[in-house]
């Protein structure tokens, strides 16, 4: 295990180009696997991560609320044309899509759902891989669709880094197992060695 | 195919709809133009924006479909019911010292919101002394808003925003329920003026008391939202109100001094003094 958590990370981290974001996708047992990846992430973690979870539609959700809470790192809902800052997670507000426009800002639709979804995991997810071509982590956590399968595809095909929750540790593993379907090149994690992986990444201050 | 080519066909054929249609959308946000473009692409069975934009300028019946994917259409009456909390609570009460009103919702679509304030200020005795227009730039939807009629499977989630609202009447009151359609009652038209109107390219035409625009600048990059809300300063009395889309906030406008929090948590402000 501790070996996994290293590897990984070390043997990319210093041969590749640095990363900029890390994009997030969850769905059912969000909640949990969120608090369990973000809450030991320091307050001097550098990397902005965007987020996606299926909610239902309701407007005001607490999610946001809930795990800046347990988080060091600040977690807010996401605003349209924000600029995204280091060290924020941004949730992508319910009953919007969150995408990343060319210039990195962050903009937000209402437009058709997909896979059932908005926000959807792979509007995300495409739209960061072209703004953030290689300079981008994708990560799938557990989940009861096929949202972002396709998504974390677009991510790695500009050469970014895609993570995958161990389909046996997910509390739902449909979303991981459709995910390295499409995406077998992906690094299956515990959420703990995400964790550890996620933070080689962060630049120094 | 490299990505340099997608983007330089993406920037000619929203070239060539302004050539020939008038249609500016090149200070749309970039990334939904880009994915709805890639939807109707695939709609018009075309492998690359050239084909699709070899289409639009030959085959005059793909434009009005075009502009349906360009322009998202998702609404409801009441949509967000806290917002119409907040314009009956906070901003009727304002209104109510003026003897005569008028109201913008510009980017209105099939008319949800429109017909969601000509309720309201029935319900709050404004009706009479209120003018409202709605405006927007797809045709289809203007028709649509014109004939107020909705399925008729839209109206529990209608009537349930309506009542978190604090609507004081029954919805029901507004519209006849006839072969899976609500068709709104055309009193509710009497004050109201639907015309296309472009927030890229027209100009203010009225003095209003209050802007409602939802859901409309998130489709803009920076530059041009700065034009609308441009356009809605100067369309607004001293004092007058603007109201946006639970998302949208002019945090990042270059018109924001004119403009104070009136209620932050619903994107509701207040156009300043002078200045
Ligand atoms: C998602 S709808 C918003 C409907 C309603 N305001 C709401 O919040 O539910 C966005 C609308 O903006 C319109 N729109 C897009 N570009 C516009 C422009 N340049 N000027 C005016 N309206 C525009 C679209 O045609 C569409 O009807």
């Amino acid at each position: 295990m501790r070996e996994e958590v290293n590897e990984p990370g070390s043997a990319l981290a210093p041969s590749r180009m640095p990363v900029e974001a890390i994009v997030v996708g969850a769905s059912t047992g969000a909640l949990e696997a969120l608090a369990e990846l973000l809450a030991p992430l320091p307050a001097s973690f550098r990397l902005p991560i965007l987020v996606v979870v299926h909610l239902s539609p309701d407007r005001k959700s607490i999610l946001a609320e809930l795990l800046d809470a347990k988080c060091n790192v600040d977690v807010r809902e996401a605003d349209d044309k924000e600029p995204i800052e280091p060290g924020t997670v941004y949730l992508a507000p319910p009953d919007y899509h969150l995408l990343v426009e060319p210039d990195k800002r962050l903009s937000l639709s209402s437009e058709e759902p997909v896979h059932y979804s908005r926000p959807s995991v792979d509007v995300l997810f495409e739209t960061a891989a072209e703004a953030f071509g290689p300079r981008l982590i994708g990560v799938i956590l557990t989940g009861a669709n096929d949202d972002g399968a396709r998504g974390l595809k677009a991510i790695t095909s500009a050469g970014g880094i895609a993570i995958v929750q161990t389909p046996e540790l997910a509390h739902v593993s449909t979303m991981p197992l459709a995910a390295l379907k499409i995406c077998p090149e992906a690094h299956t994690l515990s959420l703990e060695e995400m964790t550890a992986f996620l933070q080689e990444f962060s630049p120094p201050q | 195919m490299a990505k340099t080519t997608e983007t330089l066909e993406l920037s000619l054929l929203l070239e060539a709809i302004r050539g020939q249609y008038h249609y500016d959308f090149r200070g749309y946000s970039l990334a939904s133009i880009k994915r709805r473009l890639g939807l109707a692409r695939e709609r018009f069975g075309c492998q690359t924006y050239s084909q699709l934009q070899d289409r639009v300028l030959h085959d005059a019946t793909v434009f009005p479909e075009l502009l349906g994917f360009l322009t998202v259409q998702v609404s409801e009456l009441f949509r967000d019911p806290e917002y119409f909390r907040m314009i009956r609570e906070l901003v009727v009460p304002h209104l109510k010292t003026y003897p005569s009103l008028k109201v913008w919702v510009a980017g209105c679509g099939a008319g949800e919101e429109v017909y969601s304030l000509a309720i309201l200020f029935r319900e709050e005795g404004l009706e009479e002394r209120t003018l409202i227009y709605g405006t927007d730039i797809n045709g289809e939807a203007l028709k649509k808003a014109e004939a107020g009629i909705y399925d008729l499977d839209r109206i529990p989630l209608f009537t349930e925003n309506h009542r978190k609202s604090g609507g004081k009447s029954s919805l029901s009151d507004y519209y006849t329920a006839a072969y899976g359609a609500a068709v709104f009652d055309k009193s509710l038209r009497k004050r109201t003026v639907f015309s296309d109107h472009s927030l890229v390219s027209d100009a203010v035409f009225a003095e209003v008391h209050l802007v409602s625009c939802r859901n409309v600048l998130i489709y803009f990059d920076r530059e041009l939202q700065d034009r609308a809300i441009g356009l809605f300063k100067d369309s607004l009395s001293r004092k007058g109100f603007l109201g946006l889309g639970a998302k949208e906030s002019l945090r990042f406008s270059r018109h924001a001094d004119a403009f104070s929090d009136f209620s932050a948590g619903m994107r509701i402000y207040q156009k300043q003094g002078l200045a």
